[in-house]
């Protein structure tokens, strides 16, 4: 079924002026209201009237990660915070989050988007949908919350955590849909495994998983598992959240809502186009978004396009599922997190050393951080007690400032290898 | 139905319109809203081949009309309702009505005239009332409803509107605005160019915004009429804060 067929199975032709209108209106309102782009756009002497096909968008400056940090909070929003309807704000609790907006109009684009996805994963307005990403901040639950009640579903916001609680709802509610992270899905098996409950028993039927890379063994084993036919969606704050793309039941690539976001696949290196199919840097440009437009965002995902139509009747065209990062940023329990932080956490601390590894391992499905910190001789070889304190005091800060819990370890000075030239500090021991 | 792509133009040396892409899809009434001078009824003027477009392009249901003249225009089943009214003053509301059939005479001949020309009737009855009198006695909002009748004899497939609500007392503009409404009921597209922005967005399904010959915002109707910056502008919402 499709929310919006009309949309969804847009000609190309039609598709393409569509864009190029939305294009338009987006590089006019960026280039008046955002001091950034009009900055930029007067470095490249860019006049937004020379846009004229949709290939002059690679004349765009690129807007990336850093660009929102230094904008932090409002600086990007193009309309004033007074038309703001709903802050979101990605992981990170200190100056290093980046802060999106969304206007009215805006929040009824990103339902309808959502409502698109969880459609094409098979659920629609009878299905009881219970959503385990988290609310706040994060954009995972409000997104997925939107587009269930659009379509009419029953939607139960228990939020993420709390196991046992999810299973016992989802017995209880007769759940039908779950929507949660692919590694969640599992540990919710898992749980129910060990309490000795057939998921063959519950009534769940579809899983919409995202907000952390997966592979297809991951997928046959939650849906062999839980009984489920478990489909990918993608989104990621600084875009809009969830809603840039999902897939359909032939699960065979994610569609795009091309309608809404204008998407390039580029080599992370030259920055040129990657021939047609062949991997790179996902980089997406927002064409309806009134608070908070992004020209040309290097989202560091690594994806191609899939060749060949899709014989569901969308249109749009599908990026296969992300394949990894161009960065080094790190997806913990669906919590983006890069080295720079825990190293700013850590600098913090009197008497470690800036040398560290971080260790990601996932056990029984549940991804788990270790960070080794070197510290002084004097301090190794000190009481217990005092280097108690130091691992309380470093765990204490880096859960501040992260906003999800990490182990810590230390070492003494000299143990962790040392590198020339760029660092390996993270060792990813995870397998999907 | 039609397509503008990259279009400017203008007069003499002045660029009016900058780089204008939009589109209106068979079956739908499109507004096209902005302040006066913004490049409204040039956009229309260039569309009905009465000005040459500098650049760009101009699809009519699928044909390049970049540099069709105006009287071809009709024929092809694109008419222009011009702003204020223009209709034939010393002429009865009859002899204008039949003028604006002449395209027809062509395809179906007198008896094709004769029944587009009760339809309008009954779509208009205070025409019908007045047929036998000069275009040039009639109050505002009847020639208003002439000059539409008139472009609808033609029996075209896409009707473009210039400002129909100019000068008319609000009771008549409602009037006016319910009939164009009515016409796309009837399956007939419409792009109606407009100041006053919330009636024409009440009917409308999508809209453009026009402000110094570019388009600054576009989309649904209902986006547009909660628009903020839309609201501030066109729509005459209290500034608050």
């Amino acid at each position: 079924m499709l929310w919006e067929p009309d949309k969804e199975s847009i000609q190309e032709d039609d598709l393409k002026q569509l864009q190029l209108e939305r294009l338009q209106s987006t590089l006019y309102r960026v280039g008046t209201h955002v001091p950034f782009y009009r900055k930029k756009f007067a470095e490249l002497r860019f006049n937004h009237d020379d846009i004229r096909s949709l290939d002059d968008l690679q004349r765009l400056p690129f807007t990336v990660k850093q660009d929102l940090r230094d904008n932090y909070p409002y600086g990007l929003f193009a309309v004033p915070l007074r038309d703001v309807v709903r802050v979101h704000a990605s992981s990170g609790t200190t100056g290093q989050a980046t802060v999106v907006g969304y206007t009215k109009n805006d929040i009824k684009t990103w339902s309808n988007l959502v409502a698109r996805i969880i459609m094409a994963a098979g659920v629609g307005s009878n299905d009881v949908i219970q959503i385990a990403f988290g609310y706040g901040l994060f954009t995972g639950g409000f997104g997925l919350h939107y587009g269930s009640e659009l379509i009419g579903a029953s939607v139960i916001p228990i939020s993420s955590g709390n196991t046992r609680r999810q299973i016992q709802i989802m017995q209880d509610f007769k759940t039908t849909a779950l929507v949660c992270t692919p590694s969640y899905a599992l540990i919710l098996a898992d749980t129910m495994m060990e309490l000795g409950i057939n998921p063959n028993g519950l009534s769940l039927r579809y899983g919409l998983l995202g907000a952390e890379p997966w592979s297809e063994r991951m997928r046959q084993e939650i849906n062999q598992r839980l009984g489920i036919l478990a489909t990918d969606n993608y989104g990621l704050s600084e875009v809009i959240g969830p809603g840039i793309s999902g897939e359909c039941l032939e699960c065979n690539g994610l569609h795009i809502n091309e309608d809404h976001f204008l998407t390039e696949v580029l080599d992370p290196l030259t920055l040129e186009p990657v021939p047609e199919g062949e991997i790179g840097e996902l980089v997406i440009t927002t064409l309806t978004k009134e608070a908070f437009p992004m020209i040309r965002y290097r989202t560091r995902d690594l994806t191609r396009i899939l060749p060949g139509t899709c014989p569901c009747g969308r249109s749009f065209k599908r990026m296969e599922r992300m394949l990894g990062r161009s960065d080094d940023m790190l997806i913990v329990k669906g919590v983006s997190l890069f080295p720079m932080q825990i190293e700013k956490a850590l600098l913090a601390v009197e008497g470690t050393k800036p040398h560290y590894q971080i260790i990601v391992e996932r056990e029984h499905h549940t991804d788990r951080v270790t960070v080794l910190v070197e510290v002084t001789e004097a301090l190794f070889s000190d009481q217990m007690k005092k280097q108690q304190e130091i691992v309380g005091q470093i765990k204490r800060r880096l859960s501040s400032e992260l906003g999800v819990g990490i182990d810590v370890k230390l070492v003494e000075e000299k143990t962790l290898e040392r590198f020339e030239g760029k660092a390996k500090r993270v060792i990813d021991k995870r397998s999907y | 139905m039609l397509t503008v792509r990259n279009l400017e133009s203008g007069y003499g040396r002045l660029r009016v319109l900058k780089n204008i892409s939009l589109h209106v899809r068979p079956g739908e009434i499109v507004a096209i809203i902005g302040a006066n001078g913004a490049g409204k009824t040039t956009l229309v003027h260039v569309v009905a081949g009465l000005l040459a477009s500098w650049r760009g392009e101009l699809l009519f249901a699928g044909a390049d009309i970049t540099r069709t003249p105006a009287e071809a225009m009709a024929g092809l089943g694109c008419v222009l309702v011009p702003e204020g009214r223009q209709v034939f003053a010393s002429m009865s509301v009859e002899e204008n009505l039949l003028l604006g059939g002449t395209a027809l005479r062509k395809s179906g001949g007198s008896s094709a005239i004769k029944e587009e020309m009760e339809r309008q009737y009954a779509r208009f009855p205070v025409l019908q009332e007045r047929r036998s009198q000069l275009a040039g006695t009639l109050s505002g909002g009847e020639q208003q409803m002439l000059a539409m009748a008139r472009a609808l004899m033609a029996r075209p497939r896409l009707v473009m509107m210039d400002e129909p609500s100019t000068g008319l007392a609000p009771l008549i503009v409602r009037e006016i605005f319910s009939i164009i409404a009515q016409l796309r009921a009837e399956g007939s597209t419409v792009l109606l160019i407009e100041q006053n922005a919330r009636a024409a967005l009440e009917i409308a399904d999508r809209g453009y915004v026009l402000e110094t010959g570019k388009i600054i915002v576009q989309g649904k109707a209902t986006e547009l009429l909660a628009n903020n910056d839309v609201q501030r502008a066109y729509l005459g919402r209290e500034q608050i804060g």
